[in-house]
């Protein structure tokens, strides 16, 4: 352990020492290739189902078949970048009220609000604007075009779910780029690819994250 | 009155309270604080709107330390 007093790295950073930093740079990259991805994996249905309709049209539902192979796994990958900040584990229900006034003593006036209302922090940071859920947190890019997914969480699955927001919310504050770092990044895309697949209640805190990065 | 918060299933618990003129009660939250490290807690100190510190030593002229469990990748 350093001799020093504070430090500006997340100490979680020590269990994961084989990752680069996940900085902007990382992160252009990685959207980048998560395009590509997208566009690999869907492109080739696309042309299979029309070269089908127009060598056979009797091969109609084929290529129906392979138009929706084109539309629902661009859906899946979505769905499971959605997925992160969607409620997961314990409700300790008797205790989550202390726990959200703990949270709610984190977050300014609007943030409280908001997290009251649809269950995630919203946190500006330097690389984008932050959503942030019970277990994993969502990255919204400045010019609010894309979104990156991050599954992340506390290691005491019993804590109320605010405590688990305020622990993700500290550990986010300390070090941006460590927690993005410590953190899976499971998905990288469209916010309105995103937004779909969120749960109703969760829309307005992406709205407002997209007007925080734009 | 600084205070020594542990974030736990309770929703949060005081473990020490301290002024920055009252050694001994600093002393009995320093001792409290060394013992959350022992048992894998993660010291932070909220530093306001979008910043917070991670601490390894208990700074006595904090308003609120935080102690958190360690984060994991999902």
């Amino acid at each position: 352990m350093s001799a020093e007093p504070q430090s500006a790295a997340l100490p979680e950073l020590a269990s994961v020492p084989w990752r680069a930093r996940t900085d902007e740079r990382w992160l252009r990259r990685w959207g980048r290739i998560w395009h590509a991805w997208t566009v690999a994996y869907t492109v080739p249905f696309l042309a299979a189902g029309a070269v089908l309709l127009a060598l056979e049209p009797l091969a109609a539902p084929v290529a129906l078949a392979a138009f929706a192979h084109a539309w629902i796994i661009p859906e899946l990958y979505a769905y499971r970048g959605a997925s992160v900040v969607r409620p997961k584990g314990a409700r300790n229900e008797a205790n989550e009220p202390v726990a959200q006034g703990f949270l709610g003593d984190l977050l300014g006036h609007g943030g409280r609000e908001l997290q009251r209302k649809t269950g995630l922090a919203l946190e500006p940071g330097a690389l984008g604007v932050w959503l942030v859920g019970e277990a994993g947190a969502v990255l919204v890019t400045p010019g609010a075009r894309r979104v990156h997914s991050f599954c992340v969480r506390t290691t005491d699955p019993e804590l109320p779910p605010s405590d688990r927001v305020a622990h993700l919310l500290l550990a986010l504050r300390e070090d941006e780029e460590g927690f993005a770092t410590v953190a899976n990044h499971v998905f990288a895309g469209a916010r309105w690819r995103v937004r779909r697949r969120l749960p109703k209640r969760m829309r307005p805190a992406l709205d407002a994250a997209r007007e925080a990065a734009r | 009155m600084a205070r020594l918060v542990r974030m736990d299933g309770s929703g949060h618990t005081t473990l020490a309270e301290w002024t920055a003129r009252d050694d001994d009660a600093f002393q009995i939250a320093v001792e409290e604080f060394r013992g959350q490290l022992e048992m894998g807690y993660i010291g932070t100190v909220p530093d306001g709107p979008g910043q917070a510190t991670h601490v390894r030593e208990l700074p006595r002229e904090a308003d609120l330390v935080v102690m958190r469990r360690p984060l994991a990748g999902g």
